[in-house]
């Protein structure tokens, strides 16, 4: 560092440090998920954070690099441990049963510092919460969070089943009046509609689970006339597996074949070339990439680009869009 | 380095000064021979040894009268500093940051002694010693992000995140370059920078913005910007404009050099962990004209800049009226010999005055 900034030159995603840790536990909790948490290698304690809030974690699997979003669940006031929970994916690319299979306590791993793309709104009068099988990680950090300052919160949260209500037992037992839970297989739903009708103006709404079900509840609230402002939602979408495909990069002159298991960004990082990224699930936007060239057809994924740029073929999310076709030349 | 504080004023008598060091150490905003607005952000991680980089929040010779001139803002006018009830958690943050911060930066000059909940603060200069609970507000005799920012220097905004924007929700701000956070509480990042010219034309706060929520913990941020002040007045606020005002117009050509002072901000960004808040502090820093030419390259430099500065910047930055008389004498330091690229005063290489 000499200066201050030159001129006019656009600004670079600027990366906190990453946080070396051990592995210092591994609970499963049934038979698809399992947490896990963390301890800092070099002694010092973890950064506090706010509830919601994500780390990447760092995998080498093999020559594979992977780096997945999961919520830290853990206190967000506790600075000793982090945790975080990860429900097996058969179908996915592996980075979940990389975790599940390959980790073990004692191995050592890489996580971001804490980013937060889903926070509480603090002016809220009270906190709505409704959860999908692991969508249930963000709102355990957030649960802690208010329970400290007592704030006001309500959470539905609904299951496939009994064996599969990850931390159910541990709400249940803590927050007996605030706790509603539901389980597919025995036909309990949430009724949303009355739900949302009966709340105190001021209460905010937050839905974190699968697509179907965040498509549902955004929907509802706006129809019930919920201002877009009172309902948060996160969905981190996985990368998913894929046609291989080739890109070359023009600033760098590289070129690279996408493997099947791999996303774009992956391959773009394996060249040595780092796009700048908060959350690798296709939300924060800091990975946008401009197209320069292209014959085929693109896979959009992400939750970032508006429709017009998806179908004018000049930007793609590396994180978790692909490309079908023979040509893609990027800007990167 | 053991810092010697002064005994000054920025109101009435204005007897502030500049040691050498400070001198030496004065933030120059421009880096070439003229200025326009830009995204001038970078990383806030250290920079040169004694160089108001150096330090997450920089305590420099002023201090102790900065922090007095501050009271006596506040005492005048409480709605200095305002924070709405949900940034309570923030200002919390705030607080720890900064005791943590300069008890580790100044560890001579400030300690924090952490059991648990139970803190222990203690500021030399100042003579204050308080033991209090964290996050517990009963225990302090002011709200966290009040009492800190009494003991810090420069103005802070407390931003919260929502919406894919920032909104002035906290403040403590008396030593403002002509902006109000009585009127400016509440708005959003677009709302409170309208009054700006030319910078939304060129899409600078959109990009801004995007990179302002970006900001991740533990990473911090920032530019500077500046402004023009006549004497050494800290609180130059739109409340107050009628007392500094008229200050403007008791510049003559024989007292500009020591009256007009250079008034430059270091702007810098830090997440707030627990709330997902963003803090922006702004430190001021001033020098006036006649001190600024004891550095040859400065004083060639200041003259091109304010000579070429657009209509608009003069305009908003409220020395149109007094650029002529400024140029009339700037230009006795300005030799037309070329300037070293950079901000630093290059005192060893560069030629001194050739008039
Ligand atoms: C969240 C952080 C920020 C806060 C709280 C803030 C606040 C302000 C305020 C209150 C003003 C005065 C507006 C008036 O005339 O009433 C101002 C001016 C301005 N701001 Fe910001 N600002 C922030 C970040 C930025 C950033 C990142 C940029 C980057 C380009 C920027 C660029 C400017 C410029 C160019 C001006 C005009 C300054 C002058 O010419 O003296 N601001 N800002």
């Amino acid at each position: 560092m000499t200066a201050p900034a030159p001129n006019s030159t656009a600004p670079k995603s600027i990366g906190a440090e990453k946080i070396k840790v051990i592995v210092s536990a591994i609970v499963p909790l049934n038979n698809l998920v399992t947490r896990f948490e963390f301890k800092r290698i070099d002694g010092y304690q973890f950064p506090t954070f706010s509830g919601g809030a994500h780390t990447v974690v760092e995998m080498q699997d093999g020559d594979l690099k992977r780096s997945n979003p999961y919520s830290l669940m853990s206190d967000p006031a506790e600075t000793e441990t982090y945790a975080i929970s990860v429900r097996r994916d058969d179908q996915g690319r592996g980075g979940s049963l990389f975790l599940h299979q390959k980790v073990q306590v004692g191995a050592t791993m890489t996580l971001s510092s804490p980013v937060n793309l889903f926070s509480l709104d603090l002016r809220a009068r009270k906190h709505l919460f409704v959860a999908g099988g692991i969508g249930i990680t963000p709102f355990m950090a957030q649960i802690k969070q208010l329970d400290a300052v007592h704030g006001n919160w309500e959470l539905h949260y609904s299951c496939r089943s009994p064996e599969l209500g990850s931390y159910v037992d541990e709400l249940c037992a803590k927050h007996a009046h605030s706790v509603n839970i539901y389980y597919d297989d025995k036909k309990q739903s949430i009724d949303l509609e009355n739900l949302l009708d009966g709340q105190p103006i001021g209460t905010h709404l937050y839905v974190c689970g699968p697509k179907g079900m965040i498509d549902w509840v955004r929907r509802s609230a706006a129809s019930a006339g919920w201002p877009d402002a009172h309902v948060h939602h996160e969905e981190f979408l996985a990368p998913q597996p894929g046609k291989p495909f080739a890109v070359r990069l023009a600033k760098s002159g590289l070129s690279v074949e996408v493997g099947e298991h791999e996303s774009l960004l992956e391959a773009i990082e394996r060249l040595g070339v780092e796009p700048p990224y908060l959350c690798r699930g296709g939300a924060c936007g800091q990975c946008e990439t401009d197209v320069l060239e292209s014959e085929g057809i693109f896979i959009h994924r992400d939750h970032w680009l508006e429709d017009d740029e998806k179908s004018s073929g000049i930007k793609i999310m590396p994180c978790v869009s692909r490309f079908d076709g023979k040509i893609l030349v990027l800007d990167r | 380095m053991t810092i010697q504080f002064n005994d000054e004023t920025f109101r009435d008598d204005y007897s502030f000064s500049n040691s050498q060091r400070a001198k030496d150490r004065f933030p120059f905003p421009f880096h070439e021979d003229s200025y326009m607005y830009s995204i001038n952000m970078e990383q806030h991680q250290g920079g040169p040894a004694d160089s108001i980089y150096e330090k997450r929040f920089d305590v420099d010779e002023h201090y102790i009268a900065e922090m007095r001139d501050r009271a006596l803002v506040l005492a005048d006018d409480p709605l200095r500093c305002q924070s709405l009830p949900h940034m309570t958690l923030a200002g919390w943050d705030l607080l720890e940051l900064i005791m943590i911060s300069k008890s580790e930066d100044y560890p001579e000059l400030f300690e924090l002694h952490r059991d648990g909940s139970k803190w222990h603060w203690i500021n030399k200069p100042m003579g204050i010693e308080d033991h209090f609970v964290f996050m517990d507000e009963t225990t302090l005799p002011y709200g966290p992000m009040e009492y800190i920012t009494r003991q810090t220097q420069g103005d802070f905004c407390v931003l919260d995140q929502r919406e894919d924007n920032l909104w002035m929700d906290a403040g403590m701000v008396t030593t403002q370059a002509d902006w109000s956070l009585d009127f400016d509480i509440g708005m959003n990042f677009f709302e409170w920078h309208a009054p700006v010219p030319l910078a939304h034309e060129k899409g600078i706060f959109k990009r801004a913005l995007k990179f302002l929520l970006s900001i991740q913990q533990g990473a911090p941020a920032r530019r500077l910007n500046w402004t023009m002040t006549v004497n050494p007045l800290l609180d130059t606020s739109p409340e107050n404009y009628h007392k500094w005002g008229v200050q403007k117009n008791s510049l003559t050509p024989e007292n500009l050099g020591s009256k007009q002072h250079l008034r430059v901000e270091l702007q810098t960004f830090f997440r707030l962990p627990r709330s997902n808040g963003l803090v922006f502090p702004i430190r001021c820093y001033l020098m006036s004209f006649q001190d600024i030419m004891s550095k040859p390259k400065w004083g060639r430099r200041l003259h091109r800049v304010v000579r070429d500065l657009p209509e608009e910047l003069a305009t908003y930055k409220g020395f149109i009226d007094k650029r002529p008389m400024m140029l009339d004498f700037l230009a006795q330091y300005d030799d037309g010999l070329p300037t070293s690229f950079g901000v630093w005063p290059d005192d060893h290489s560069e030629p001194s005055l050739q008039k």
